[in-house]
């Protein structure tokens, strides 16, 4: 397996050679950071995922929001879909909860901005 | 049934309307686009000629110096910008001096009577950043600058004002002659009127030809621009020529009135009436030329480029006539530089021809005033206060690179014509004029736009029709409908 | 007037790690001037992951990051006014805002420049063709995704591979959109390698070196772009053009420190930076005028943001206290060798406490170089680097104790040597 490695600007080619399932070989890493990156990457990637959900009743109008913890990279696109229509009431602090388990990864995503309610559409100012 | 219908609301046609708003008559301006100005009349130099270029004895020479005469006037009436700065016809070459001194006879021919020459130090001082070559120049203090847009807007707002009616979006698609009065098909309907006023610019030969036997053919030159921040404004005060060629008055450099600095047009015949693409060799064409005129061509501080068409007649002539064979069809074509000039006078004559054949009489309440939106930036602190005491909106900064407040934004959306894009907004108050072209305010305007004309952020376009900005709110791509919301219940 | 010992011009990373910085060098009378509705500037449409790393150890979004900065100063109780627009600044540090309130006339001891910076836009790069809709600078078009919620096209190509044109590209992928391919004219990105796996080839988008668009197709919307090969002088090559339908073009194709204030000012800028020039203090050519973040270069990283106008902060709030005199000259920094810029322009030794950070670019891809300082002729010392990139900001620390071997340097010289 081909990796790019992302630890520094180098973007060494990594090739990782599989076998049952466990690394038998590594070649092209430059450095021990690289080598451990290209073994996760070829075990399991997994990637944090950001996106923003549909905030009501407050000036802002989007709620951006993370996965707590990285998840698998198969699942990425899942997610990105999972959050079509999805909406929250302001107020809401960062680290609430937006949705629980995410596509069944174990992971929740959680608010990355605190989001006051407002009681007057006044207050949003373009 | 209307008096007049003017076809086209670019400089000659707002000129036509608002002299005819004096008078007592019913007059309809169709223009095909969503808002003035919106052909050559935005994409061009800005310049008031002082009259030296055109040959003696043509409409060209005539209107040229008439139009001149009539804009110090016309600019303090209308409130938009117009700025005496002077131009410089430079040569680096002693040997082209008799050809500068006959551009001068031309001039003092057409009636111009302060035109001189000016030596290398006295140019130099006149100009320090003019390249060290130019060895001579012939000087017309009386030439000017204005923003073509602007005093389009300004006319066609007076002429509102003055009850002329305005239809956007209005494509004239075919026009008949019945007994008294010609019958306009229109995207927007049937328009009747006794007179037409054909100020249709590029397309104006086919508006003539769906009525007169005598075919005519204008001709798309295309000219391209480039535009310069604000920092380099200051680079010249005068316009800068080189010697005029039979291909027009070539590559210019010139302060514009807003106070940017402007490069081009280049000249090039092209067969598309709507296509105001630039192209790499014109863009080109433009920064070689400009910079045999300067000693440095600061091209990183480009902001935008941009082209337009002038719509040229073969005998390179206007045509300012009833047509022979169809009375009460006046063709106003081939107007192209010296027509902003020129615009104002084109504009008085084509309104007594109006005015001849209806018979009309003026009007006791003709308001010849008319007050433009009133820009934040040139207040004083004095007035700024004052301003913002009466009306918060003006100190809410939208435009940061203009200083366009929210108050301005909003006058322009309730402005005469009922025009609510993104371009229509920028070319009444600069708000995404400026070094960042947009960047920052843009989605500020959307919401501006949305909250006042009471419709959606989807809905809000830069330039009208099918140009929405936003296309989609985020993550629809993955809806699964494929045939309509129908599929979604299913 | 108002009196204030610190204005500081901009409340995003800059501006508050600026205040924090006057407030814990001793400065009560401070006020901070912000043009939005909220703190913290661009880092709230920042909303992926990747902030915070030094700072905080650990990795954060944007609005995280902005959010713990936006706590501590209101735990400091620093004031500050949003909605707020700087319209003028002059030499001696008054400086006219306006809000909806009216105007504001201040007159500051110091003033810190944090006002960040702006997207280059189309007409910088002069691209020929039509002028539809559906040309936005990256930034423009993350402000219309993050902030708002809409998209603004279905199909896109990205011209640029800096880091807002690689995020753009994946952000764009995952509210729906297809991202076609990302256009760049350089034979390599100026994007850090990590958004390259994880914002393109996560999810096959093409990244397409030493090309450029060479025409905008469309009439009221646009329609496609051209794209060609480039040459090694940049020239598209022609016979390379390939036609790629879209109806959106994001252009990531620079930053400019935004710096019209300080034009007016009177501040002396540089060329290559475009930010101003500046001294060991952060001190612009006006005294009493400090600048810091991506108002006095473009950064890569917000924690370098946030260190350096944390310094500017200290320094300023010393000037005001006139315990840090303005430098009488001081050593010239000058770069050669790939170098392209350092930031400080000089060193005054005496105002140097224990060390001194300079931020460098290269001017190209290297590998296996020294990044060498000199004194005068005399080379202090080396550092061997496995590869520099234009994208990624440098830093070399100089100590006191390296400026005292050398008391009667002029210059310093930052070279990169094989």
């Amino acid at each position: 397996m081909e990796i790019t490695c992302i630890a520094c600007p180098l973007g060494c080619a990594i090739k990782v050679t599989l076998e049952g399932g466990k690394v038998v070989d590594i070649q092209g890493a430059t450095c021990k950071r690289g080598e451990e990156y290209a073994k996760l990457e070829c075990l399991s990637p997994k990637r944090m995922v950001t996106s923003t959900v549909t905030l009501i009743g407050s000036p802002l109008r989007r709620l951006p929001i993370k996965t707590e913890h990285p998840i698998p990279k198969s699942k990425v696109m899942d997610v990105a879909r999972a959050l079509l229509g999805v909406e929250i009431n302001a107020p809401v602090s960062i680290g609430d909860i937006v949705a629980e388990n995410i596509c069944d990864t174990g992971v929740n995503m959680v608010a990355t901005r605190h989001a006051l309610a407002i009681s007057t559409k006044n207050e949003a100012i373009n | 049934m209307y008096d007049v219908a003017i076809v086209g609301a670019g400089v000659i046609g707002a000129s036509v309307a608002r002299e005819l708003s004096r008078y007592a008559i019913k007059a309809v301006v169709l223009e095909k686009d969503s808002d003035v100005a919106m052909g050559s009349s935005k994409a061009n130099s800005g310049l008031v000629h002082a009259g030296y270029d055109p040959v003696p004895g043509t409409l060209k020479a005539k209107y040229n110096m008439l139009g001149r005469q009539m804009f110090d006037e016309l600019a303090s009436q209308l409130d938009f910008p117009f700025k005496q700065n002077g131009a410089l016809v430079i040569i680096k070459n002693e040997a082209d001096l008799p050809a500068l001194e006959r551009l001068m006879v031309r001039g003092v021919t057409n009636g111009l009577r302060n035109l001189r020459i000016v030596r290398n130090n006295e140019l130099h001082d006149l100009e320090p950043n003019l390249h060290s070559d130019a060895c001579a120049a012939m000087l017309a203090p009386s030439a000017g600058i204005t923003s073509p847009y602007e005093m389009v807007i300004a006319l066609c707002e007076n002429a509102a004002q003055n009850g002329t009616e305005f239809m956007l979006d209005c494509r004239v698609e075919g026009v008949s002659k019945e007994e008294d009065h010609f019958c306009i098909q229109t995207t927007r309907g049937i328009v009747k009127a006794r007179i037409v006023v054909n100020a249709a610019g590029v397309h104006s030969d086919e508006i003539n030809n769906m009525l007169s036997a005598h075919k005519m053919t204008i001709v798309p030159r295309r000219g391209e621009y480039c535009l310069l921040d604000k920092s380099e404004g200051a680079m010249v005060k005068h316009t800068i020529f080189q010697l005029p060629t039979k291909m027009g008055k070539g590559v210019l450099v010139t302060p514009t009135a807003d106070g940017n600095l402007l490069l081009g047009p280049t000249s090039h015949d092209i067969d598309d009436k709507d296509d105001v693409s630039t192209t790499k060799d014109g863009l080109d064409e433009v920064l070689t030329q400009s910079a045999t005129l300067l000693k440095h061509l600061p091209t990183s501080k480009i902001i935008t480029s941009f082209s337009g068409l002038r719509s040229w007649h073969e005998e390179d002539e206007f045509i300012i006539e009833e047509a022979p064979d169809v009375p009460g069809l006046v063709n106003l074509c081939g107007i192209d530089s010296p027509g902003l000039t020129a615009a104002p006078a084109i504009g008085l004559t084509a309104a007594e021809m109006v005015v001849k054949r209806l018979g009309a009489v003026k009007k006791d309440d003709f308001e010849p005033n008319r007050k433009g939106i009133r820009p934040f930036q040139s207040m004083t602190a004095e007035q700024r206060k004052a301003a913002i005491a009466e009306n918060p909106d003006y100190g809410q900064i939208i435009c940061r690179c203009e200083s366009v407040s929210k108050a301005e934004i909003i006058a322009a959306l309730r402005s005469p014509l009922g025009v609510n894009s993104l371009d229509a907004i920028k070319r009444r108050t600069r708000a995404g004029m400026g070094r960042c072209q947009g960047g920052f305010c843009w989605m500020r305007l959307l919401h501006i736009v949305a909250d006042e004309c009471g419709i959606n952020l989807m809905e809000v376009t830069k330039s009208g029709g099918q140009s929405n900005v936003l296309v989609n709110p985020n993550k629809s791509g993955f809806a699964k409908h494929t045939g309509g919301p129908a599929d979604e219940k299913s | 007037m108002k009196k204030v010992d610190i204005v500081i011009i901009g409340g995003g990373p800059a501006g508050l790690a600026a205040a924090l910085g006057a407030k814990d060098a001793g400065i009560e009378n401070i006020i901070i001037l912000e043009r939005e509705q909220y703190l913290g500037g661009i880092l709230n449409q920042c909303i992926h992951n990747g902030f915070g790393l030094h700072v905080f150890k650990e990795e954060l979004t944007g609005p995280e990051y902005a959010a713990r900065y936006e706590e501590r100063v209101k735990q400091a109780k620093i004031p500050y006014l949003l909605n707020t627009m700087v319209l003028d600044i002059t030499r001696d540090k008054k400086v006219m805002a306006v809000n909806r309130d009216g105007l504001l006339e201040i007159k500051a001891e110091a003033v810190i420049l944090a006002m960040g910076c702006r997207e280059r836009p189309r007409g910088a790069i002069n691209i020929p063709g039509r002028r539809p809709v559906g040309i936005y600078a990256a930034g423009t078009a993350q402000k219309f995704v993050n902030i708002d919620g809409f998209v603004p096209g279905k199909e896109v190509v990205v011209l640029g591979s800096g880091d807002i044109g690689l995020i753009m590209a994946r952000r764009m992928t995952f509210e729906g959109a297809a991202v076609k391919a990302v256009v760049e004219l350089m034979p390599y990105s100026g994007g850090l390698k990590r958004n390259i796996v994880q914002c393109l080839d996560d999810f096959g988008i093409p990244l397409k070196l030493s090309h450029t668009v060479t025409q905008i197709k469309g009439g009221e919307r646009l329609t496609g772009v051209t794209i060609a090969r480039v040459d090694e002088n940049l020239k598209p090559i022609p016979g390379t053009e390939e036609d790629i339908s879209c109806d959106t073009l994001l252009l990531s194709v620079g930053l400019i420190p935004d710096n019209e204030l300080s034009r007016n000012a009177g501040i002396a800028l540089s060329n290559i930076t475009g930010g101003p020039v500046v001294d060991e203090s952060l001190q612009t050519s006006v005294e009493g005028i400090f600048a810091c973040g991506n108002t006095l270069h473009v950064h890569d990283l917000v924690d370098f943001v946030s260190a350096e106008s944390e310094q500017a902060g200290k320094n300023a709030a010393e000037y005001v206290r006139g315990k840090r005199p303005r430098p009488d000259g001081g050593i010239t920094l000058s770069t050669k060798g790939g170098v392209r810029y350092a930031v400080p322009a000089s060193i005054d030794p005496g105002n140097v406490s224990d060390k001194i950070d300079i931020r460098f670019r290269v001017s190209n891809v290297f590998k296996n170089r020294y990044v060498a300082v000199y004194f005068d002729d005399t080379r202090l010392k080396r550092h061997r680097r496995l590869i520099l990139t234009p994208g990624e900001m440098e830093t070399l620390t100089l100590t006191k104790a390296e400026f005292e071997k050398y008391p009667d340097a002029r210059s310093i010289t930052i070279a990169l040597e094989e």
